[in-house]
């Protein structure tokens, strides 16, 4: 074996222990603070992942989208949300998770089934490394066209749907009594400071 | 035609094979020279933007600043460095002390591995990585994650205002500064530092992007500055309002590293405003051309060598002056309110960048000659 399969395979292993233990870490532990931090993790250690299949480009856009926006977004929101509330004690606890803990062994049984029955084509297409950023453009601007720009109908929905969510309040107009509202900030007429001192 | 310029790593792994050693050995052996010489290049290069900062800011309000640490107080900063080191490491009774302890460290790494692709010469850089300035967008996102972290893990109001103002801040000049690269990036067909900057070498300072990218160039450097927290953007440690922002807690050397990071990454975003828009390693004139007017190969293993250092010696220059200009501002002008500042980002540079794009696309089109068609 040489340095560079044995560095490959080094990398794979510490890569896909971070994966699956970040993974587990997002979805149990109770502080929701370092899921959202450990959800970062996962995403770098993906990107790793892209990095060791020659998919430099992926790999840079996972950073950028997944940890750079997507995780700091979560971030953001729960930390603006951080409110300190005694939340009720759920009855049968212990039900609701031994049934959720079989939904996902269930599925993750399915998954298993999957990558075993399929017939992995090993090894696969050749990587074409560098050149993966132009080709990847060609396929969006031509037969992947249609679903690049119904995601972009999707996001601009979704940005609309965040400004109206929240501009809500601020109407030029009282709903209920038709009547014209002043939103304007309420400011003190100026009148500087040295000019009043001397009057006085 | 491009000349080869000097190859070290070649050179070094034929000594090696010459010595007895496999390719691969000789690469293991070869890979962490460059590495550990740009960490040291970068430390050094903060040390020296720390005495500009202090000597400068001095100048500025007609004082003298340091001058008894060394000649012209140049040691000054390796005191503060060595203070630092040295300072007791607090962690607050109530803070959560790992990501305390992560946060900073999370902030370090992105920039220094930034420095990946900043190229000095034709093959004085340590990847050439095709993804490139790509690369560095991506790097430089990672950076709120860890000032969120550590403004969270100080377990106080300041402190948290500050991380979310800082990942704020960031996430919205992230938007077009990538896109005034992307310009650059469509004018010179590739994502890679090292063909950005050949593409601008052609006619020495005729050549240089900033004559084709003018509204590109002011809009990168406004959200460089921004990215950096420097002022008049450096509202996250806006000490008026929030003590210092995610510092608040923060002492001995998990605060140097944010010192540290603050430093490099102004480093980092001089040079690549310089590679992207000042032709890199380039001189004024180009060196090829000066060789031919003295009657020397550009082949030749002495002007190769010439090459080379120029091309250092310009590299940094250009930095230089640009951390100068950093440092001026920093000093003439007030700190504009966070309104403001998003105002400025969402507003008027957003849409200003969008515009540069299409403007430089619809350039492309029309005149290819000119724009790397």
């Amino acid at each position: 074996m040489t340095i560079a399969t044995t560095t490959e395979l080094i990398c794979f292993l510490v890569l896909s222990a971070v994966v699956v233990l970040g993974a587990l870490g997002v979805v149990l532990l109770s502080n929701i603070v370092y899921s959202a931090f450990l959800l970062g993790g996962v995403f770098t250690a993906v990107a790793g992942l892209y990095l060791l299949l020659n998919a430099s480009f992926v790999a840079a856009a996972q950073i950028l989208v997944y940890v750079g926006a997507i995780n700091v977004l979560i971030l953001f929101a729960i930390m603006l949300v951080n409110k300190k509330e005694d939340l009720k004690a759920i009855a049968n606890l212990g039900v609701r998770r031994a049934v959720s803990g079989g939904v996902c062994l269930g599925l993750f049984a399915l998954l298993v089934r999957v990558v075993v029955t399929t017939p992995w084509n090993l090894p696969g297409p050749p990587a074409v490394g560098e050149e993966a950023t132009a080709r990847i453009g060609e396929h969006l601007f031509t037969d992947y066209l249609l679903p690049f720009e119904l995601a972009s109908v999707l996001l601009l929905m979704a940005m609309i749907g965040a400004i109206v969510l929240a501009r809500r309040d601020v109407l030029a107009k009282d709903v209920v009594t038709g009547e014209t509202a002043d939103q304007a900030l309420i400011e003190k007429a100026r009148t500087p400071l040295l000019l009043e001192r001397r009057s006085s | 035609m491009v000349s080869p310029g000097l190859d070290l790593e070649l050179s070094f792994s034929q000594a090696l094979q010459g010595l007895g050693l496999s390719p691969e050995a000789a690469r293991l052996l070869w890979l962490p020279l460059p590495m550990l010489l740009v960490l040291v290049a970068a430390v050094v290069g903060v040390l020296v933007s720390v005495w500009l900062e202090r000597k400068i800011s001095a100048a500025v309000q007609q004082r003298i600043g340091p001058q008894y640490a060394g000649a012209l107080g140049i040691l000054q900063p390796l005191a503060d460095g060595l203070k630092l080191l040295f300072k007791e490491d607090i962690i607050p009774a109530r803070a959560d002390s790992l990501l305390f302890t992560l946060g900073p460290v999370l902030v370090v790494i992105p920039v220094i591995v930034s420095w990946l692709i900043i190229p000095f010469g034709q093959n004085l850089l340590i990847s050439n990585v095709g993804v490139g300035i790509f690369l560095w967008i991506a790097f430089s996102s990672i950076q709120p994650i860890g000032l969120l972290m550590s403004g969270y893990a100080s377990n106080n109001k300041y402190s948290l205002l500050g991380g979310l103002r800082a990942a704020a801040q960031s996430i919205s000049y992230e938007i077009p500064l990538a896109l005034s690269v992307l310009a650059i990036v469509m004018m010179s067909n590739s994502l890679s530092t090292v063909d950005i900057v050949d593409q601008q070498t052609g006619a020495g300072i005729l050549s240089w992007n900033i004559w084709r990218q003018p509204v590109g160039f002011l809009i990168f450097w406004i959200c460089a500055l921004a990215e950096c927290e420097r002022l008049p953007f450096d509202l996250p440690e806006a000490e008026e309002e929030l003590v210092a922002g995610y510092q608040t807690e923060y002492a001995g050397m998990k605060f140097a590293l944010f010192y540290l990071a603050g430093y490099i990454n102004l480093v980092l975003s001089a040079v690549l405003v310089s590679v992207l828009y000042l032709g890199g390693w380039g001189f004024p004139i180009p060196v090829e051309w000066l060789a031919g007017w003295l009657g020397q190969p550009v082949d030749a293993p002495v002007v190769q060598v010439i090459t080379g250092s120029v091309g250092i010696v310009m590299t940094v220059l250009k930095a230089y002056l640009l951390v100068f200009v950093a440092i001026l501002l920093r000093w003439t002008t007030p700190r504009v309110r966070i309104d403001q500042l998003l105002d400025l980002g969402w507003k008027f540079l957003l849409p200003l960048s969008l515009v540069n794009l299409l403007v430089t696309a619809a350039l492309k089109l029309a005149f290819p000659v000119a724009f790397g068609g």
